[in-house]
């Protein structure tokens, strides 16, 4: 795309007119945009912070009142909820790790010329599409279920017993799920960072005898550097909230073996109706990710700047 | 010598690129076929890859699961969703790019902060809020929803857009007359049509396919597609030919705009920061 234009300063004044009226113009116009986010940011936070403080059951409508921080003590002494931390530290990690591990080295291998190499690159991409409901069905059932899913047909086939990996592995079964949604959007990132490289600089190291090893760790990889970090913290903001795969699958469990923060919030809102608890819970979300969105927003204004 | 190792090369880049390809396109491939089975064909064991293929489960699922419902309600959230958002979003975006204050930077980078608030952080009081004002399990309550969370991501790709509208033309329209509402209806739009474009589609494949907020705000009169494939997940919903038959439609449309906008798709997804 024009980068001249996109690097044009941003304190430029295209349009003419009085200074003042284009100001007042100008504020009018994003006033709409402005006043809803600010109202859809502001006021359910501030909620969910009133809340964390009371003591509120939708079903035991005797307990009200002033909480002080006992939602929070319960919640931060609470097994269930460190292992739903645990569960959400492994899902995202793992995510990231197989999305921007492989992702790179497909993005590179994708980037190489060959027969079909568009529809290829289609066919790769293409879980990311899928809402999902569907991915998470689509695996528990028609290819990881014990008897009748396709991979236990193959592991029959070569003579081993099928597994029921959402029972016996159920956060391993997730984080691959998972993976294969969010490993083609690492692959659509890097992919088009790598387009962008300079063809003449990997011609120049191969001339120098660099090896295609070298050319990659001294070459693509610092160039994608930037690209990585962007993929590692966008998947981080969705994958925190990963919850229709764990709804669909496994419910959270065998127990809480596969609940995330998403699904302890969830089932302590809607299933056992502590409202106080559960917005403990979705404070701590907000915590969690703020820290990463402070690295992201960074990322993006020095962006705005070059 | 070094011909025959290019040669070698090409042929392994060739051979891993496909097998890559078709392991991960595999299962959408599989649930496809499935579609076309009938239950016994679904589930027998081992798998037939070859079968007689039948319309049986996609009759099922149209005369007996009210799949038009769903569908209409996928439709109508995510257009009006993203009508919505486009309508508020192309003034800001307008402004931001053409008028800039003092502020404006900062105020883009707020927005994008906005997106990033984890949807469970605040879920207890958008229910309880959706539920005091008769929104739960309604369309206005997605489509308000999906509005607010989209917003960021439209008014940010609408100014990386207008951004590469060139001045000089915007200026040209004004010194012969036009009004602000011109310059913007009839020289900004037509230029920036393929950008608008990209930022609705966008849009939309988010909207089709955002499952926390419909599974958990919907449950029957408003539930779009994402809710009702959830349906299928108890165990009694063991049916794999029309459930394969159900997510297949389900899919269908948005993974053909997803391939034909990828590239776009890059530029809202990272706001911009890879190109």
């Amino acid at each position: 795309m024009d980068k001249v234009a996109i690097r044009a300063p941003l304190t430029a004044s295209p349009a003419g007119g009085g200074a003042r009226g284009r100001g007042l113009q100008g504020f009018l116009l994003q006033s709409p945009a402005i006043m809803l986010l600010l109202v859809w940011s502001v006021v359910p936070l501030l909620m969910t912070l009133w809340y964390s403080l009371r003591n509120y059951n939708l079903v035991d409508p005797t307990r009200q009142g002033f909480a002080g921080i006992s939602n929070y003590w319960y919640l931060l002494t609470d097994p269930d909820f460190l292992t739903s931390l645990e569960n959400t530290a492994i899902l995202v990690g793992g995510v990231l790790a197989i999305s921007v591990g492989l992702g790179t080295l497909l993005a590179v291998l994708y980037n190489e010329e060959f027969a079909g190499r568009g529809i290829a690159r289609i066919l790769v991409i293409s879980p990311f599409f899928i809402m999902p409901t569907v991915a998470a069905l689509l695996w528990k059932n028609l290819m990881l279920h014990p008897i009748y899913g396709v991979y236990s047909a193959m592991m029959r086939a070569v003579g081993l017993t099928p597994v029921d990996w959402l029972s016996r592995y159920p956060l391993a079964t997730l984080v691959m799920i998972v993976a294969w949604e969010w490993l083609p959007f690492a692959v659509l990132i890097l992919l088009t960072a790598i387009q962008s490289l300079d063809t003449e600089q990997k011609e120049a190291a191969r001339m120098d005898g660099a090896g295609m090893v070298a050319q990659f760790i001294n070459i693509t990889l610092p160039h994608l550097s930037r690209a990585i970090t962007v993929v590692i913290m966008i998947e981080t903001i969705f994958l925190l909230t990963v919850f229709a795969e764990i709804s669909v699958t496994t419910a959270g469990g065998p127990g809480v073996a596969s609940t995330n923060l998403a699904f302890l919030i969830y089932s302590r809102a809607l299933l056992q109706f502590d409202v106080g608890g559960a917005s403990a819970g979705g404070v701590v979300a907000i915590v969690v990710a703020n820290i990463v969105a402070a690295f992201l927003l960074r990322a993006v204004a020095r962006n705005l700047e070059t | 010598m070094a011909r025959t190792r290019t040669r070698l090369r090409q042929g392994v880049v060739t051979i891993l690129g496909w097998a890559i390809a078709l392991w991960m396109f595999f299962p959408i491939l599989w649930m496809f076929l499935t579609g076309f089975k009938n239950e016994p064909d679904a589930i027998s064991t081992p798998p037939h890859l070859f079968f007689s293929p039948t319309l049986s489960s996609y009759r099922d699922v149209f005369a007996r699961e009210d799949y038009w419902h769903f569908a209409t309600n996928s439709v109508v959230i995510s257009v009006l969703a993203t009508v919505v958002a486009l309508l508020v979003s192309i003034p800001a975006a307008y402004a931001m790019a053409f008028l800039p204050g003092p502020r404006t930077r900062m105020t883009l980078l707020w927005m994008l902060s906005t997106r990033m608030l984890p949807p469970v952080g605040v879920l207890v009081p958008i229910y309880l809020l959706a539920r005091a004002t008769g929104l739960l399990d309604s369309r206005t309550g997605l489509i308000v929803i999906y509005m607010l969370t989209n917003l960021p991501i439209t008014v940010w790709m609408l100014y990386t857009f207008f951004r590469e509208v060139p001045v000089p033309i915007l200026e040209a329209g004004r010194m012969d007359g036009a009004t602000r509402w011109q310059e913007v209806t009839q020289v900004l739009m037509p230029l920036a049509l393929p950008g608008i474009a990209s930022t609705g589609l966008l849009s939309l494949i988010l909207c089709w396919n955002e499952t926390f907020w419909s599974l958990n705000l919907t449950s029957s009169i408003a539930a779009p597609l994402t809710t009702f494939i959830a349906s299928f997940s108890s165990p009694e919903g063991l049916f794999f030919a029309k459930l394969s038959a159900a997510s297949t439609l389900a899919v269908a449309p948005i993974m053909v705009f997803g391939w034909a906008s990828q590239k776009q798709l890059v530029r809202g997804l990272t706001f911009g920061a890879v190109k």
